[in-house]
């Protein structure tokens, strides 16, 4: 090793750490990246990417199979589930040795290896010591499990076992309709297994608009998808057919389920352990790095970012606390903390699902009065030519000031449409600068103006 | 309204342009489309457009003006049925457009499209932040911006209404007022301020004997004609610039700017701040010529009535408190010019003559000057011809 002192050394080269490296090599830091596994991460190696590939291959899959609506002649497509997996394999390769190569054009040492940290600026790789101005945590987080369920990676899978099928499953039953598990319900749906989902709270994805829930669940059963609200596994049984689930609904009704395989998304806990903590200033609640604004935690010099420090798991959230965390360091001024009232949320299930800002009950309880806007796909040019005309868009606005409290949307193509209102809310645009933009025609935006229109009582194509 | 043209911003770098060429005149009527003028940067000429039909109201910045800032006003246009409104007294050479209404003043929602066409330098404020700032009834002057460049956004609005400022100043607390800054203090302020930033000033002091001047000057004036002091002094440094050509330049940057006659601008204290009139071609100009010529720019200059080009483009200054009895003092270079010669009072001082103690009325001068384009000697033999001019009377009057 060349070099064992670094301005910053990053524990993780996920989303967060790798930018974060970027970032302080930008700003002239000597940096080092410890990675125990693949350059990217859990985002880049076993989540985002790769799944977004899996869905594509659904997506194509769902429109071959409809190919007749569409004027085409295809009949009964068939797809082979290891071409499938390798196709999202080759995407997640491609990419991580595409951050290998930035992190080496930016001069950034890679050390493979578990790091933890060793005393006040000093971490340990294996026999290697490295000193370090400052040390930023980003190690990431790993599938939580229940207390009743454990995953065997057999016949309970996790997201990954769960991107990387031998065979096609014929039959699914997800636990948990957050992101991660709505994805693969949709992916095993659109490829033709039986799918049933399952999820405590009394809607599935809980963190969304009750509205776009509704929506996204009667879309869901309608393509096949069963689904348990408000239900409680009370047990899995792991049998060689597969496995049998237990379920108490919200009534206290017991539903004897079963599938081939059964896939736990119940959320992820920080990886916390084996960092050498014991005995810092850092300290660890429910999972994860407890850190301030500034994402520093107890121990001085000590940073955590990402999945470790807390929610909302998302890789584009630690790459936003990477570069502050590390913008902090170099004093920069003018940091801000991450406003984590405007971070884009995405799903990427069938239909697809993007939001940011509160949810209109969640602006409601915060004591705004509120005014709605809803657009649906059904009044959109794009969308019916698309052929795919169900869905929402959703905006929410302070009645008052005309701030853009939140917006909400599902339907094709949502996730590549959210952005547009988190520029508008980081510039703090309110409904008149957004009636007054003009949205080409014809796109699926059009529905985000129209949305707006709509709050205020002068929607067009409604 | 009179609509406002101001100077394009022609890439995301230019901060000032040149009037190049004005095609239309006062009075013309133009139509959407028409090409108003040509404005030149250090990369490229480009037309100003009409963005609306109307008549051309006033210009008001002449052809050839260097350095307008972006979003200064250089013209209005009159729509249908308005008149050309007087020239506003506080002009020196830029004209402010009419200060907009703040929101909280104006009596309506703020609409995003108000201010496009005015050249006045806006806050930069967050559409939300404008809002809750004209629903709560702040003045937005009372905010200041923590956003990204000092913008003002929500949470600077939130702050201010938490720490309860007042949008109107209480009378009581008041110590100080606030007078709104015109638009020649503004140039004053940002000439001489870029003058102390980027020009490195060196001073050069020489006392002269005005005895002889004075007695000059007492003979002709009493044969009934009426030269100031200050017309000799005009005359000895046009002269003196003339038989010091080094001294008669400009620095710019890549090249020195050279001037075959002698503009020299001269500084009229006027209410609120000062002008300098230019006199052209001082050299060739005899002393009466001078002091008829200055007397009538000194005039018009109080009455706020000189035109552009009389007081723009001179090539070397005279800065002369004599008259306020002050002794001596450096003065600030007027970019871009290199040099400013700053003359105090004639006092009666005791000087040593060929052994001997006597008394002599001296003047005391300072030479200010541009290190980058006129060095110690060049500007020590100006001031020594100036001196000889001044000390010999008879060479002003010939």
């Amino acid at each position: 090793m060349a070099q064992s002192r670094y301005d910053i050394v990053v524990l993780g080269g996920g989303p967060g750490g790798y930018v974060a490296a970027i970032r302080a090599a930008q700003l002239g830091m000597s940096v080092a990246v410890i990675e125990r596994d693949h350059l990217g991460g859990v985002c880049l190696n076993w989540g985002c990417i790769p799944t977004k590939a899996l869905l594509r291959s659904a997506e194509v899959m769902r429109l071959a199979r409809h190919g007749e609506a569409f004027g085409l002649d295809i009949k009964s497509p068939r797809f082979d589930i290891a071409a499938v997996v390798e196709r999202s394999r080759k995407v997640a390769d491609r990419l991580s040795r595409g951050v290998r190569h930035l992190l080496s054009k930016h001069a950034v040492t890679v050390i493979d290896g578990e790091g933890r940290l060793e005393g006040p600026g000093q971490v340990r790789v294996g026999e290697t010591l490295l000193e370090a101005g400052h040390i930023l945590l980003a190690t990431g987080a790993r599938p939580r499990e229940l207390a009743n369920v454990k995953a065997d990676e057999e016949v309970i899978w996790t997201y990954r076992k769960a991107m990387v099928p031998e065979t096609m499953p014929a039959s699914v039953i997800v636990i948990g309709s957050g992101a991660i598990g709505i994805e693969f319900a949709s992916f095993y749906r659109d490829m033709g297994a039986q799918v049933t989902v399952i999820e405590v709270v009394e809607r599935i994805l809980p963190s969304e608009d009750e509205e776009i829930s509704a929506i996204a669940r009667r879309s869901f059963e309608k393509q096949g998808i069963s689904v348990y609200t408000g239900s409680v596994v009370q047990g899995v049984t792991v049998s060689t057919d597969g496995a049998a689930v237990r379920v108490a609904d919200d009534a206290g009704k017991e539903h004897a389920l079963s599938a081939e395989r059964v896939i736990l998304a119940v959320g992820i806990i920080g990886n916390t352990e084996n960092l050498g903590l014991e005995g810092t200033g850092v300290t660890v609640t429910d999972g994860h790095v407890d850190v301030n604004c500034w994402l520093e935690t107890g121990e001085k010099g000590v940073f955590a970012i990402g999945d470790l420090a807390g929610p909302p798991w998302l890789a584009h959230k630690a790459s936003h606390e990477g570069i502050i965390a590390v913008e902090r360091i170099a004093g920069l001024d003018h940091v801000e903390p991450l406003d984590t009232g405007s971070i884009p949320g995405c799903t990427y299930c069938y239909p697809q699902i993007a939001s940011i800002g509160l949810t209109e009950a969640a602006a409601r309880n915060a004591g705004h009065a509120v005014r709605v806007g809803r657009f649906p796909f059904l009044g959109n040019g794009k969308a019916i030519a698309l052929g795919d005309d169900d869905g929402m868009v959703k905006t929410v606005f302070d009645a008052d000031t005309g701030e853009l409290l939140g917006a909400h949307m599902i339907g094709a193509e949502v996730t590549e449409l959210i952005h547009g209102f988190a520029i508008a809310r980081t510039l703090e645009t309110t409904e008149a600068e957004l009636m007054s933009t003009v949205f080409p025609h014809p796109t699926l935006s059009e529905m985000m103006g129209e949305s707006v229109l709509e709050a205020y009582g002068r929607a067009l194509h409604i | 309204m009179p609509i406002t043209i101001t100077m394009p911003q022609l890439s995301p770098t230019m901060e000032v342009g040149t009037l190049a060429r004005w095609l239309v005149s006062e009075g013309d009527s133009v139509a959407s489309g028409d090409v108003l003028a040509e404005i030149e940067t250090d990369k490229a000429t480009m037309e100003v457009e009409a963005i609306d039909d109307g008549t051309v109201g006033r210009l008001l910045v002449a052809e050839g003006t260097e350095n307008v800032p972006v979003n200064q006003a250089i013209a209005l246009i009159l729509e249908e049925g308005e008149e050309a409104v007087e020239h506003e007294p506080d002009s020196i050479d830029v004209a402010l457009p009419p200060t907009r209404a703040t929101p909280a003043e104006a009596g309506s929602r703020p609409e995003t499209a108000d201010g496009r066409a005015t050249g006045s330098r806006r806050k930069a404020v967050s559409p939300l932040a404008r809002n809750m700032a004209f629903r709560a009834g702040l003045s937005l002057d009372d905010v200041t911006g923590s956003g990204p460049g000092g913008r003002i956004i929500k949470r600077d609005v939130e702050q201010a209404l938490k720490a309860g400022k007042p949008s109107q100043p209480s009378a009581t607390a008041s110590t100080w007022e606030e007078v709104r800054v015109s638009g020649m203090r503004r140039v004053i302020a940002e000439r001489l301020q870029e003058a102390k930033q980027t020009i490195p000033h060196f001073y050069l002091s020489l006392d002269c004997d005005i005895d002889r001047l004075l007695e000059a000057r007492r003979e002709i004036n009493a044969a009934g004609h009426r030269v100031s002091v200050n017309d000799f002094i005009i005359r000895a440094l046009a002269l003196a610039l003339r038989d010091v050509p080094d001294a008669n330049v400009q620095w710019g940057g890549d090249v020195i700017r050279r001037f075959a006659l002698v503009d020299l601008s001269v500084a009229v204290a006027v209410d609120g701040g000062l002008v300098t009139p230019v006199i052209r071609d001082a050299a060739s100009r005899g002393l009466l010529d001078i002091a008829t010529t200055m007397r009538d720019l000194s005039d018009r200059a109080r009455g706020g009535k000189l035109m552009p080009e009389e007081y723009q483009g001179g090539s070397f200054t005279l800065s002369n408190l004599g008259m306020y009895g002050i002794r001596e003092f450096d003065a600030v270079i007027n970019p871009p010019q290199a040099g400013i010669l700053a003359v105090g009072a004639g006092y009666p001082r005791p000087v040593a003559r060929d052994g001997a103690l006597t008394v002599a009325t001296l003047m005391s001068t300072t030479l200010s000057a541009d290190h980058r384009v006129i060095d110690g000697a060049t500007g020590a033999a100006l001031l020594n011809t100036f001196r000889d001019f001044i000390e010999s009377p008879i060479s002003l009057i010939l």
